[in-house]
């Protein structure tokens, strides 16, 4: 804000030099106004150094602000008072050899502005193409009329293009509100600001004047249409973006249980328990960490991982041990079971932990956000995006490759003929099971670092995972991945016109609906028996 | 003429004629022990416990509503409870009209929290709840066109076990997110609540308490009548049928659809007047009724009873509420969810028939062996094939 004002001011000054004291019009000149010492000459000095891009006049404006720009002898002339009182010649920077004495030009509060002013001006002429870059865009923001002249100046100099567009775009910004500026010439304007496409382009353009010519308010009224086509466009890529990224969370939730259901048939409700677990584990980690070796902080989620895996895979395999095994043929009495483990689970991190939000920190490489054009894209996000798909692809690769994953796709498809086999089924339930349980806890870490961390965090889950399945088709791992992609997507794409909550209760009719259609979701295992 | 082998069971069997007994005394017991008896008398009934009696007995008509469709139908609904709570909430909006001028922001027409989000007229769907027969109709139909919409589509296209009680929770999940908006027009997330009086009766006083006791345990018979008419007639046997073996019944030519459908009506409206009897003797409904660990919570009563005994679902009702009063209210308050949850578990392992299931096996076991001492214990009575 500070360089917009000072740039401005050097421009209004500069167009003062222009039209009033047209003798001095270069460096030299501008030297030996400032060796009068006069204050009215000083400023009018420093308005033609802004001007003149001299790298040697960015040395002389700034040796000015510190009180070490000297004049002396006759004629008079100025130098530069280097390290040690040294005079050095302002424009060579070589010692001067016969020194006169000297006294340092005067500055006032009005020449204190000027040297700002001209030392914002010399940044849109600075040698770094980054400086130049910034200034034209504080320049484009203030939309200040007097600032013309200078862009003019420095736009025929410019070369880098970043740069140029930048200054073409701050002369657009300034040209588009102005009157007495031709219609060729605001229309013009309008299609360079029309090209930026965002959000400040359009309040730029909406602010063209009632009194414009038609011609330029037709320019403007099509400028805007297309931006917002394309900011509308952006936002759709926003929703999917959020989409994806709740369905990568869902199929995070629901990708266990689609191996505990599609592979034995058991309904677990207790699942979001073991999502819930996961998130603790981190939180005892961090903790952990915290207390002992804060160093390893960032590592914290990694080093959660697999310990959340053994855990709630652990978990899993003695529930499975303990009550579901007695309960294999009983779908709907494994539901009532699971339902009671769910709350004792719940009400025993509640005694442990307190019913509260507990607070799991994020590492550094989860902060923080970047943007590709209109979209932003926070770490964290696309972290979760990125670790769901790891877990989806190296759970087909233990279903496709490993020894087990064959037996438990053998256990899915026939049971009695794979045990006919001589597969222990016994044995492939209670690892299906830890592993199911396992990657919830798993997706327990990752949510820990978007959710609450509290004892209800698995009730909010569940039954969108088992939405998820139902919706993929049970036993279907790809059923799974663009169930809970498609769901994540379509939920986000509803928000915008039917709000939140709205928007869900939709969501949950489609889905009702869908199972109508296909009652057995949309990835179905084909088989031949009429009870599927 | 019908022989003896071709006859249909009693609608009264024992169990049953036991538990209208019990019903008809509670009936005369507690109205004259809270209304006859000196307050500071050994034997008083407190108000307090007529209205908590109350409620377990609606709750014993909501576990009814769910035993008739999940024990004979097996159909595991778990959204129950949003029958239950549309059923209440048409009551309570009857119960709000009722209150009139005597509101906090004093509107003749409007209810206080409609005065409080500044809405300037009634919405459409409020008109008629001033009259108690249009909201006693609205019990039955609201959660019964729900079950038939629902039911309709469902049953068609059959969706059948899990999906079935899936999608059904994800019903129940909807009409939560829905009754919590405050736009829905029904109070939002406080719902309704502050009644005066019902039938021009002041809705707290003793009187008025013992009378809604009464006719929740009235309709508790009644609708315990119903289900049995229903399951011993013939449609009940197709019903039992289709829970065996679905496809064989449609093989056989059944529209088995169309049982069910039925069946699931009949269930969510009995499940609705339980919620409209639970109202007026809670003095309030919001959405939480909606949640689906409500709708979880009435299958684990149903499994505490005994699965299609209706007696036991009943039973399984009020001791699984009983325990919650008493376990929720003391010391053990934290522990309260551990013991349900332990009951979840201990129920389904150990005792898949419920308390009254099990007990029928045991006393057809005793029958059996004094029959023929030394025979194998008889299994239930099996459908003629």
């Amino acid at each position: 804000m500070l360089l917009a004002l000072a740039v401005l001011s050097a421009a209004a000054l500069s167009a003062a030099a222009l039209a009033g004291r047209a003798e001095a019009q270069d460096v030299g000149g501008a030297l030996a106004q400032l060796a009068t010492n006069k204050y009215d000459d000083t400023e009018a000095a420093l308005s033609v150094l802004a001007l003149s891009g001299d790298p040697a006049a960015v040395g002389i404006v700034s040796a000015l602000a510190e009180g070490r720009l000297v004049f002396g002898g006759t004629p008079p002339r100025v130098f530069i008072q280097g390290e040690g009182g040294a005079l050095l010649d302002p424009l060579t920077r070589q010692p001067v050899a016969d020194a006169p004495a000297v006294k340092p030009v005067r500055v006032n509060n009005r020449v204190r502005r000027a040297i700002e002013a001209a030392s914002g001006a010399l940044s849109l002429v600075s040698p770094d193409p980054a400086k130049r870059l910034e200034a034209a865009q504080a320049v484009g923001r203030s939309r200040d009329v007097a600032a013309l002249p200078a862009l003019d100046a420095v736009l025929a100099k410019e070369t880098d293009p970043k740069v140029k567009s930048a200054l073409a775009l701050a002369r657009a910004s300034i040209v588009i509100g102005q009157a007495g500026v031709s219609e060729a010439d605001r229309i013009a304007a309008i299609e360079v600001v029309g090209a930026q496409g965002n959000q400040d382009a359009l309040a730029l353009l909406r602010s063209v004047p009632a009194d414009a010519s038609p011609a330029v308010k037709d320019a403007a009224a099509a400028a805007i249409a297309g931006i917002e086509r394309n900011l509308a466009l952006w936002g759709a890529a926003q929703n999917v973006w959020y989409g994806l990224s709740l369905g990568s969370v869902l199929l995070l939730a629901a990708i266990g249980l689609a191996i505990t259901f599609g592979v034995m048939g058991v309904i677990n409700m207790a699942h979001g328990e073991m999502v819930m677990l996961g998130a603790y584990t981190t939180f005892v980690v961090q903790e952990l960490i915290r207390t002992h070796n804060p160093g390893l902080f960032d590592w914290s989620l990694i080093i959660a991982i697999p310990l959340a895996f053994l855990f709630t895979g652990l978990i899993g395999v003695i529930i499975e041990r303990t009550v579901i095994r007695f309960l294999y043929g009983r779908a709907l009495e494994t539901l009532l079971a699971t339902w009671g483990i769910s709350l004792i689970l719940q009400q025993a991190i509640r005694t442990l932990f307190g019913p509260t939000n507990r607070e799991v920190g994020a590492p550094s490489w989860m902060s923080g956000s970047f943007e590709i054009g209109q979209l932003s894209i926070t770490y964290g996000r696309l972290w979760i995006i990125v670790f769901a798909l790891l877990v989806f692809v190296a759970l087909l690769a233990v279903l496709r490759l490993t020894r087990i994953g064959l037996e438990m796709r053998a256990v899915t498809q026939n049971r009695r003929m794979a045990a006919s086999m001589g597969i222990r089924t016994n044995w492939v339930d209670a690892m299906t099971f830890g592993l199911g349980s396992g990657i919830a806890g798993m997706a327990g870490v990752a949510l820990s670092q978007i959710d609450n961390v509290s004892p209800n965090l698995g009730q909010s889950y569940i039954i969108d995972s088992f939405l998820v399945v139902v919706f993929g088709g049970v036993g279907n791992l790809w059923g799974t991945l663009v169930g809970a992609m498609s769901l994540g997507v379509a939920n986000k794409l509803l928000e915008p016109y039917a709000g939140a909550v709205l928007g869900k209760i939709a969501l949950l009719v489609i889905v009702i609906l869908f199972i109508q259609k296909r009652p057995r979701g949309l990835f179905a295992l084909k088989g031949r028996s009429i009870e599927a | 003429m019908s022989t003896s082998e071709t006859r249909p069971p009693a609608l009264l069997t024992t169990s049953g004629l036991v538990f209208l007994g019990v019903l008809g005394a509670a009936v005369v017991l507690v109205p004259a022990l809270n209304l006859l008896t000196a307050p500071d008398s050994a034997l008083h009934v407190p108000t307090y416990v007529v209205s908590l009696l109350g409620k377990y007995l609606t709750y014993a008509l909501l576990a009814l509503s769910v035993d008739l469709i999940w024990g004979y139908v097996g159909i595991l609904s778990l959204g129950h409870g949003a029958f239950f709570a549309l059923g209440g909430y048409a009551m309570g909006m009857y119960l709000m009209r009722q209150i009139g001028p005597r509101g906090v922001y004093g509107d003749p027409v409007l209810p206080d929290f409609m005065v409080f989000l500044n809405w300037k007229e009634l919405p459409w769907f409020w008109y008629g709840f001033d009259l108690f027969p249009f909201a006693a109709l609205m019990v039955l139909l609201a959660p019964g066109i729900l079950a038939l919409v629902f039911g309709w589509f469902a049953f068609r296209s059959r969706v059948t076990g899990v999906y079935l009680s899936i999608i059904t929770q994800a019903m129940t999940f909807a009409l939560l997110l829905a009754f919590f908006r405050n736009d829905m027009g029904f109070g939002g997330n406080n719902g309704l609540t502050d009644f005066k009086d019902i039938l021009g009766f002041n809705i707290q006083a003793d009187g008025t308490r013992v009378v809604l006791f009464v006719l929740s345990a009235v309709a508790l018979g009644l609708g315990y009548v119903l289900c049995r008419f229903l399951v011993r007639s013939h449609f009940g046997k197709v019903l039992v049928a289709i829970r065996d073996a679905e496809t064989r019944v449609r093989f056989t030519g059944y529209r088995a659809e169309n049982y069910k459908l039925v069946a699931f009506v009949v269930s969510a409206m009995l499940a609705g007047i339980a919620g409209a009897l639970y109202v007026p003797q809670v003095g309030i409904i919001n959405p939480s009724e909606f949640s689906p660990a409500n709708s979880i919570e009435i299958i684990v009563w149903v499994a505490v009873g005994g699965r299609g005994t209706l007696v036991g679902a009943a039973l399984g009702a009020v001791l699984v509420n009983y325990a919650k009063t008493y376990f929720t209210s003391g010391l053990l308050a934290p522990y309260w969810l551990f013991m349900l949850g332990g009951l979840f578990v201990a129920v389904t392992l150990f005792l898949p028939k419920g308390i009254v299931g099990t007990f029928y096996d045991w006393r057809a076991r005793r029958r059996a062996s004094d029959d023929i001492p030394g025979a194998e214990p008889a299994a239930a009575p099996k459908p003629a094939e």
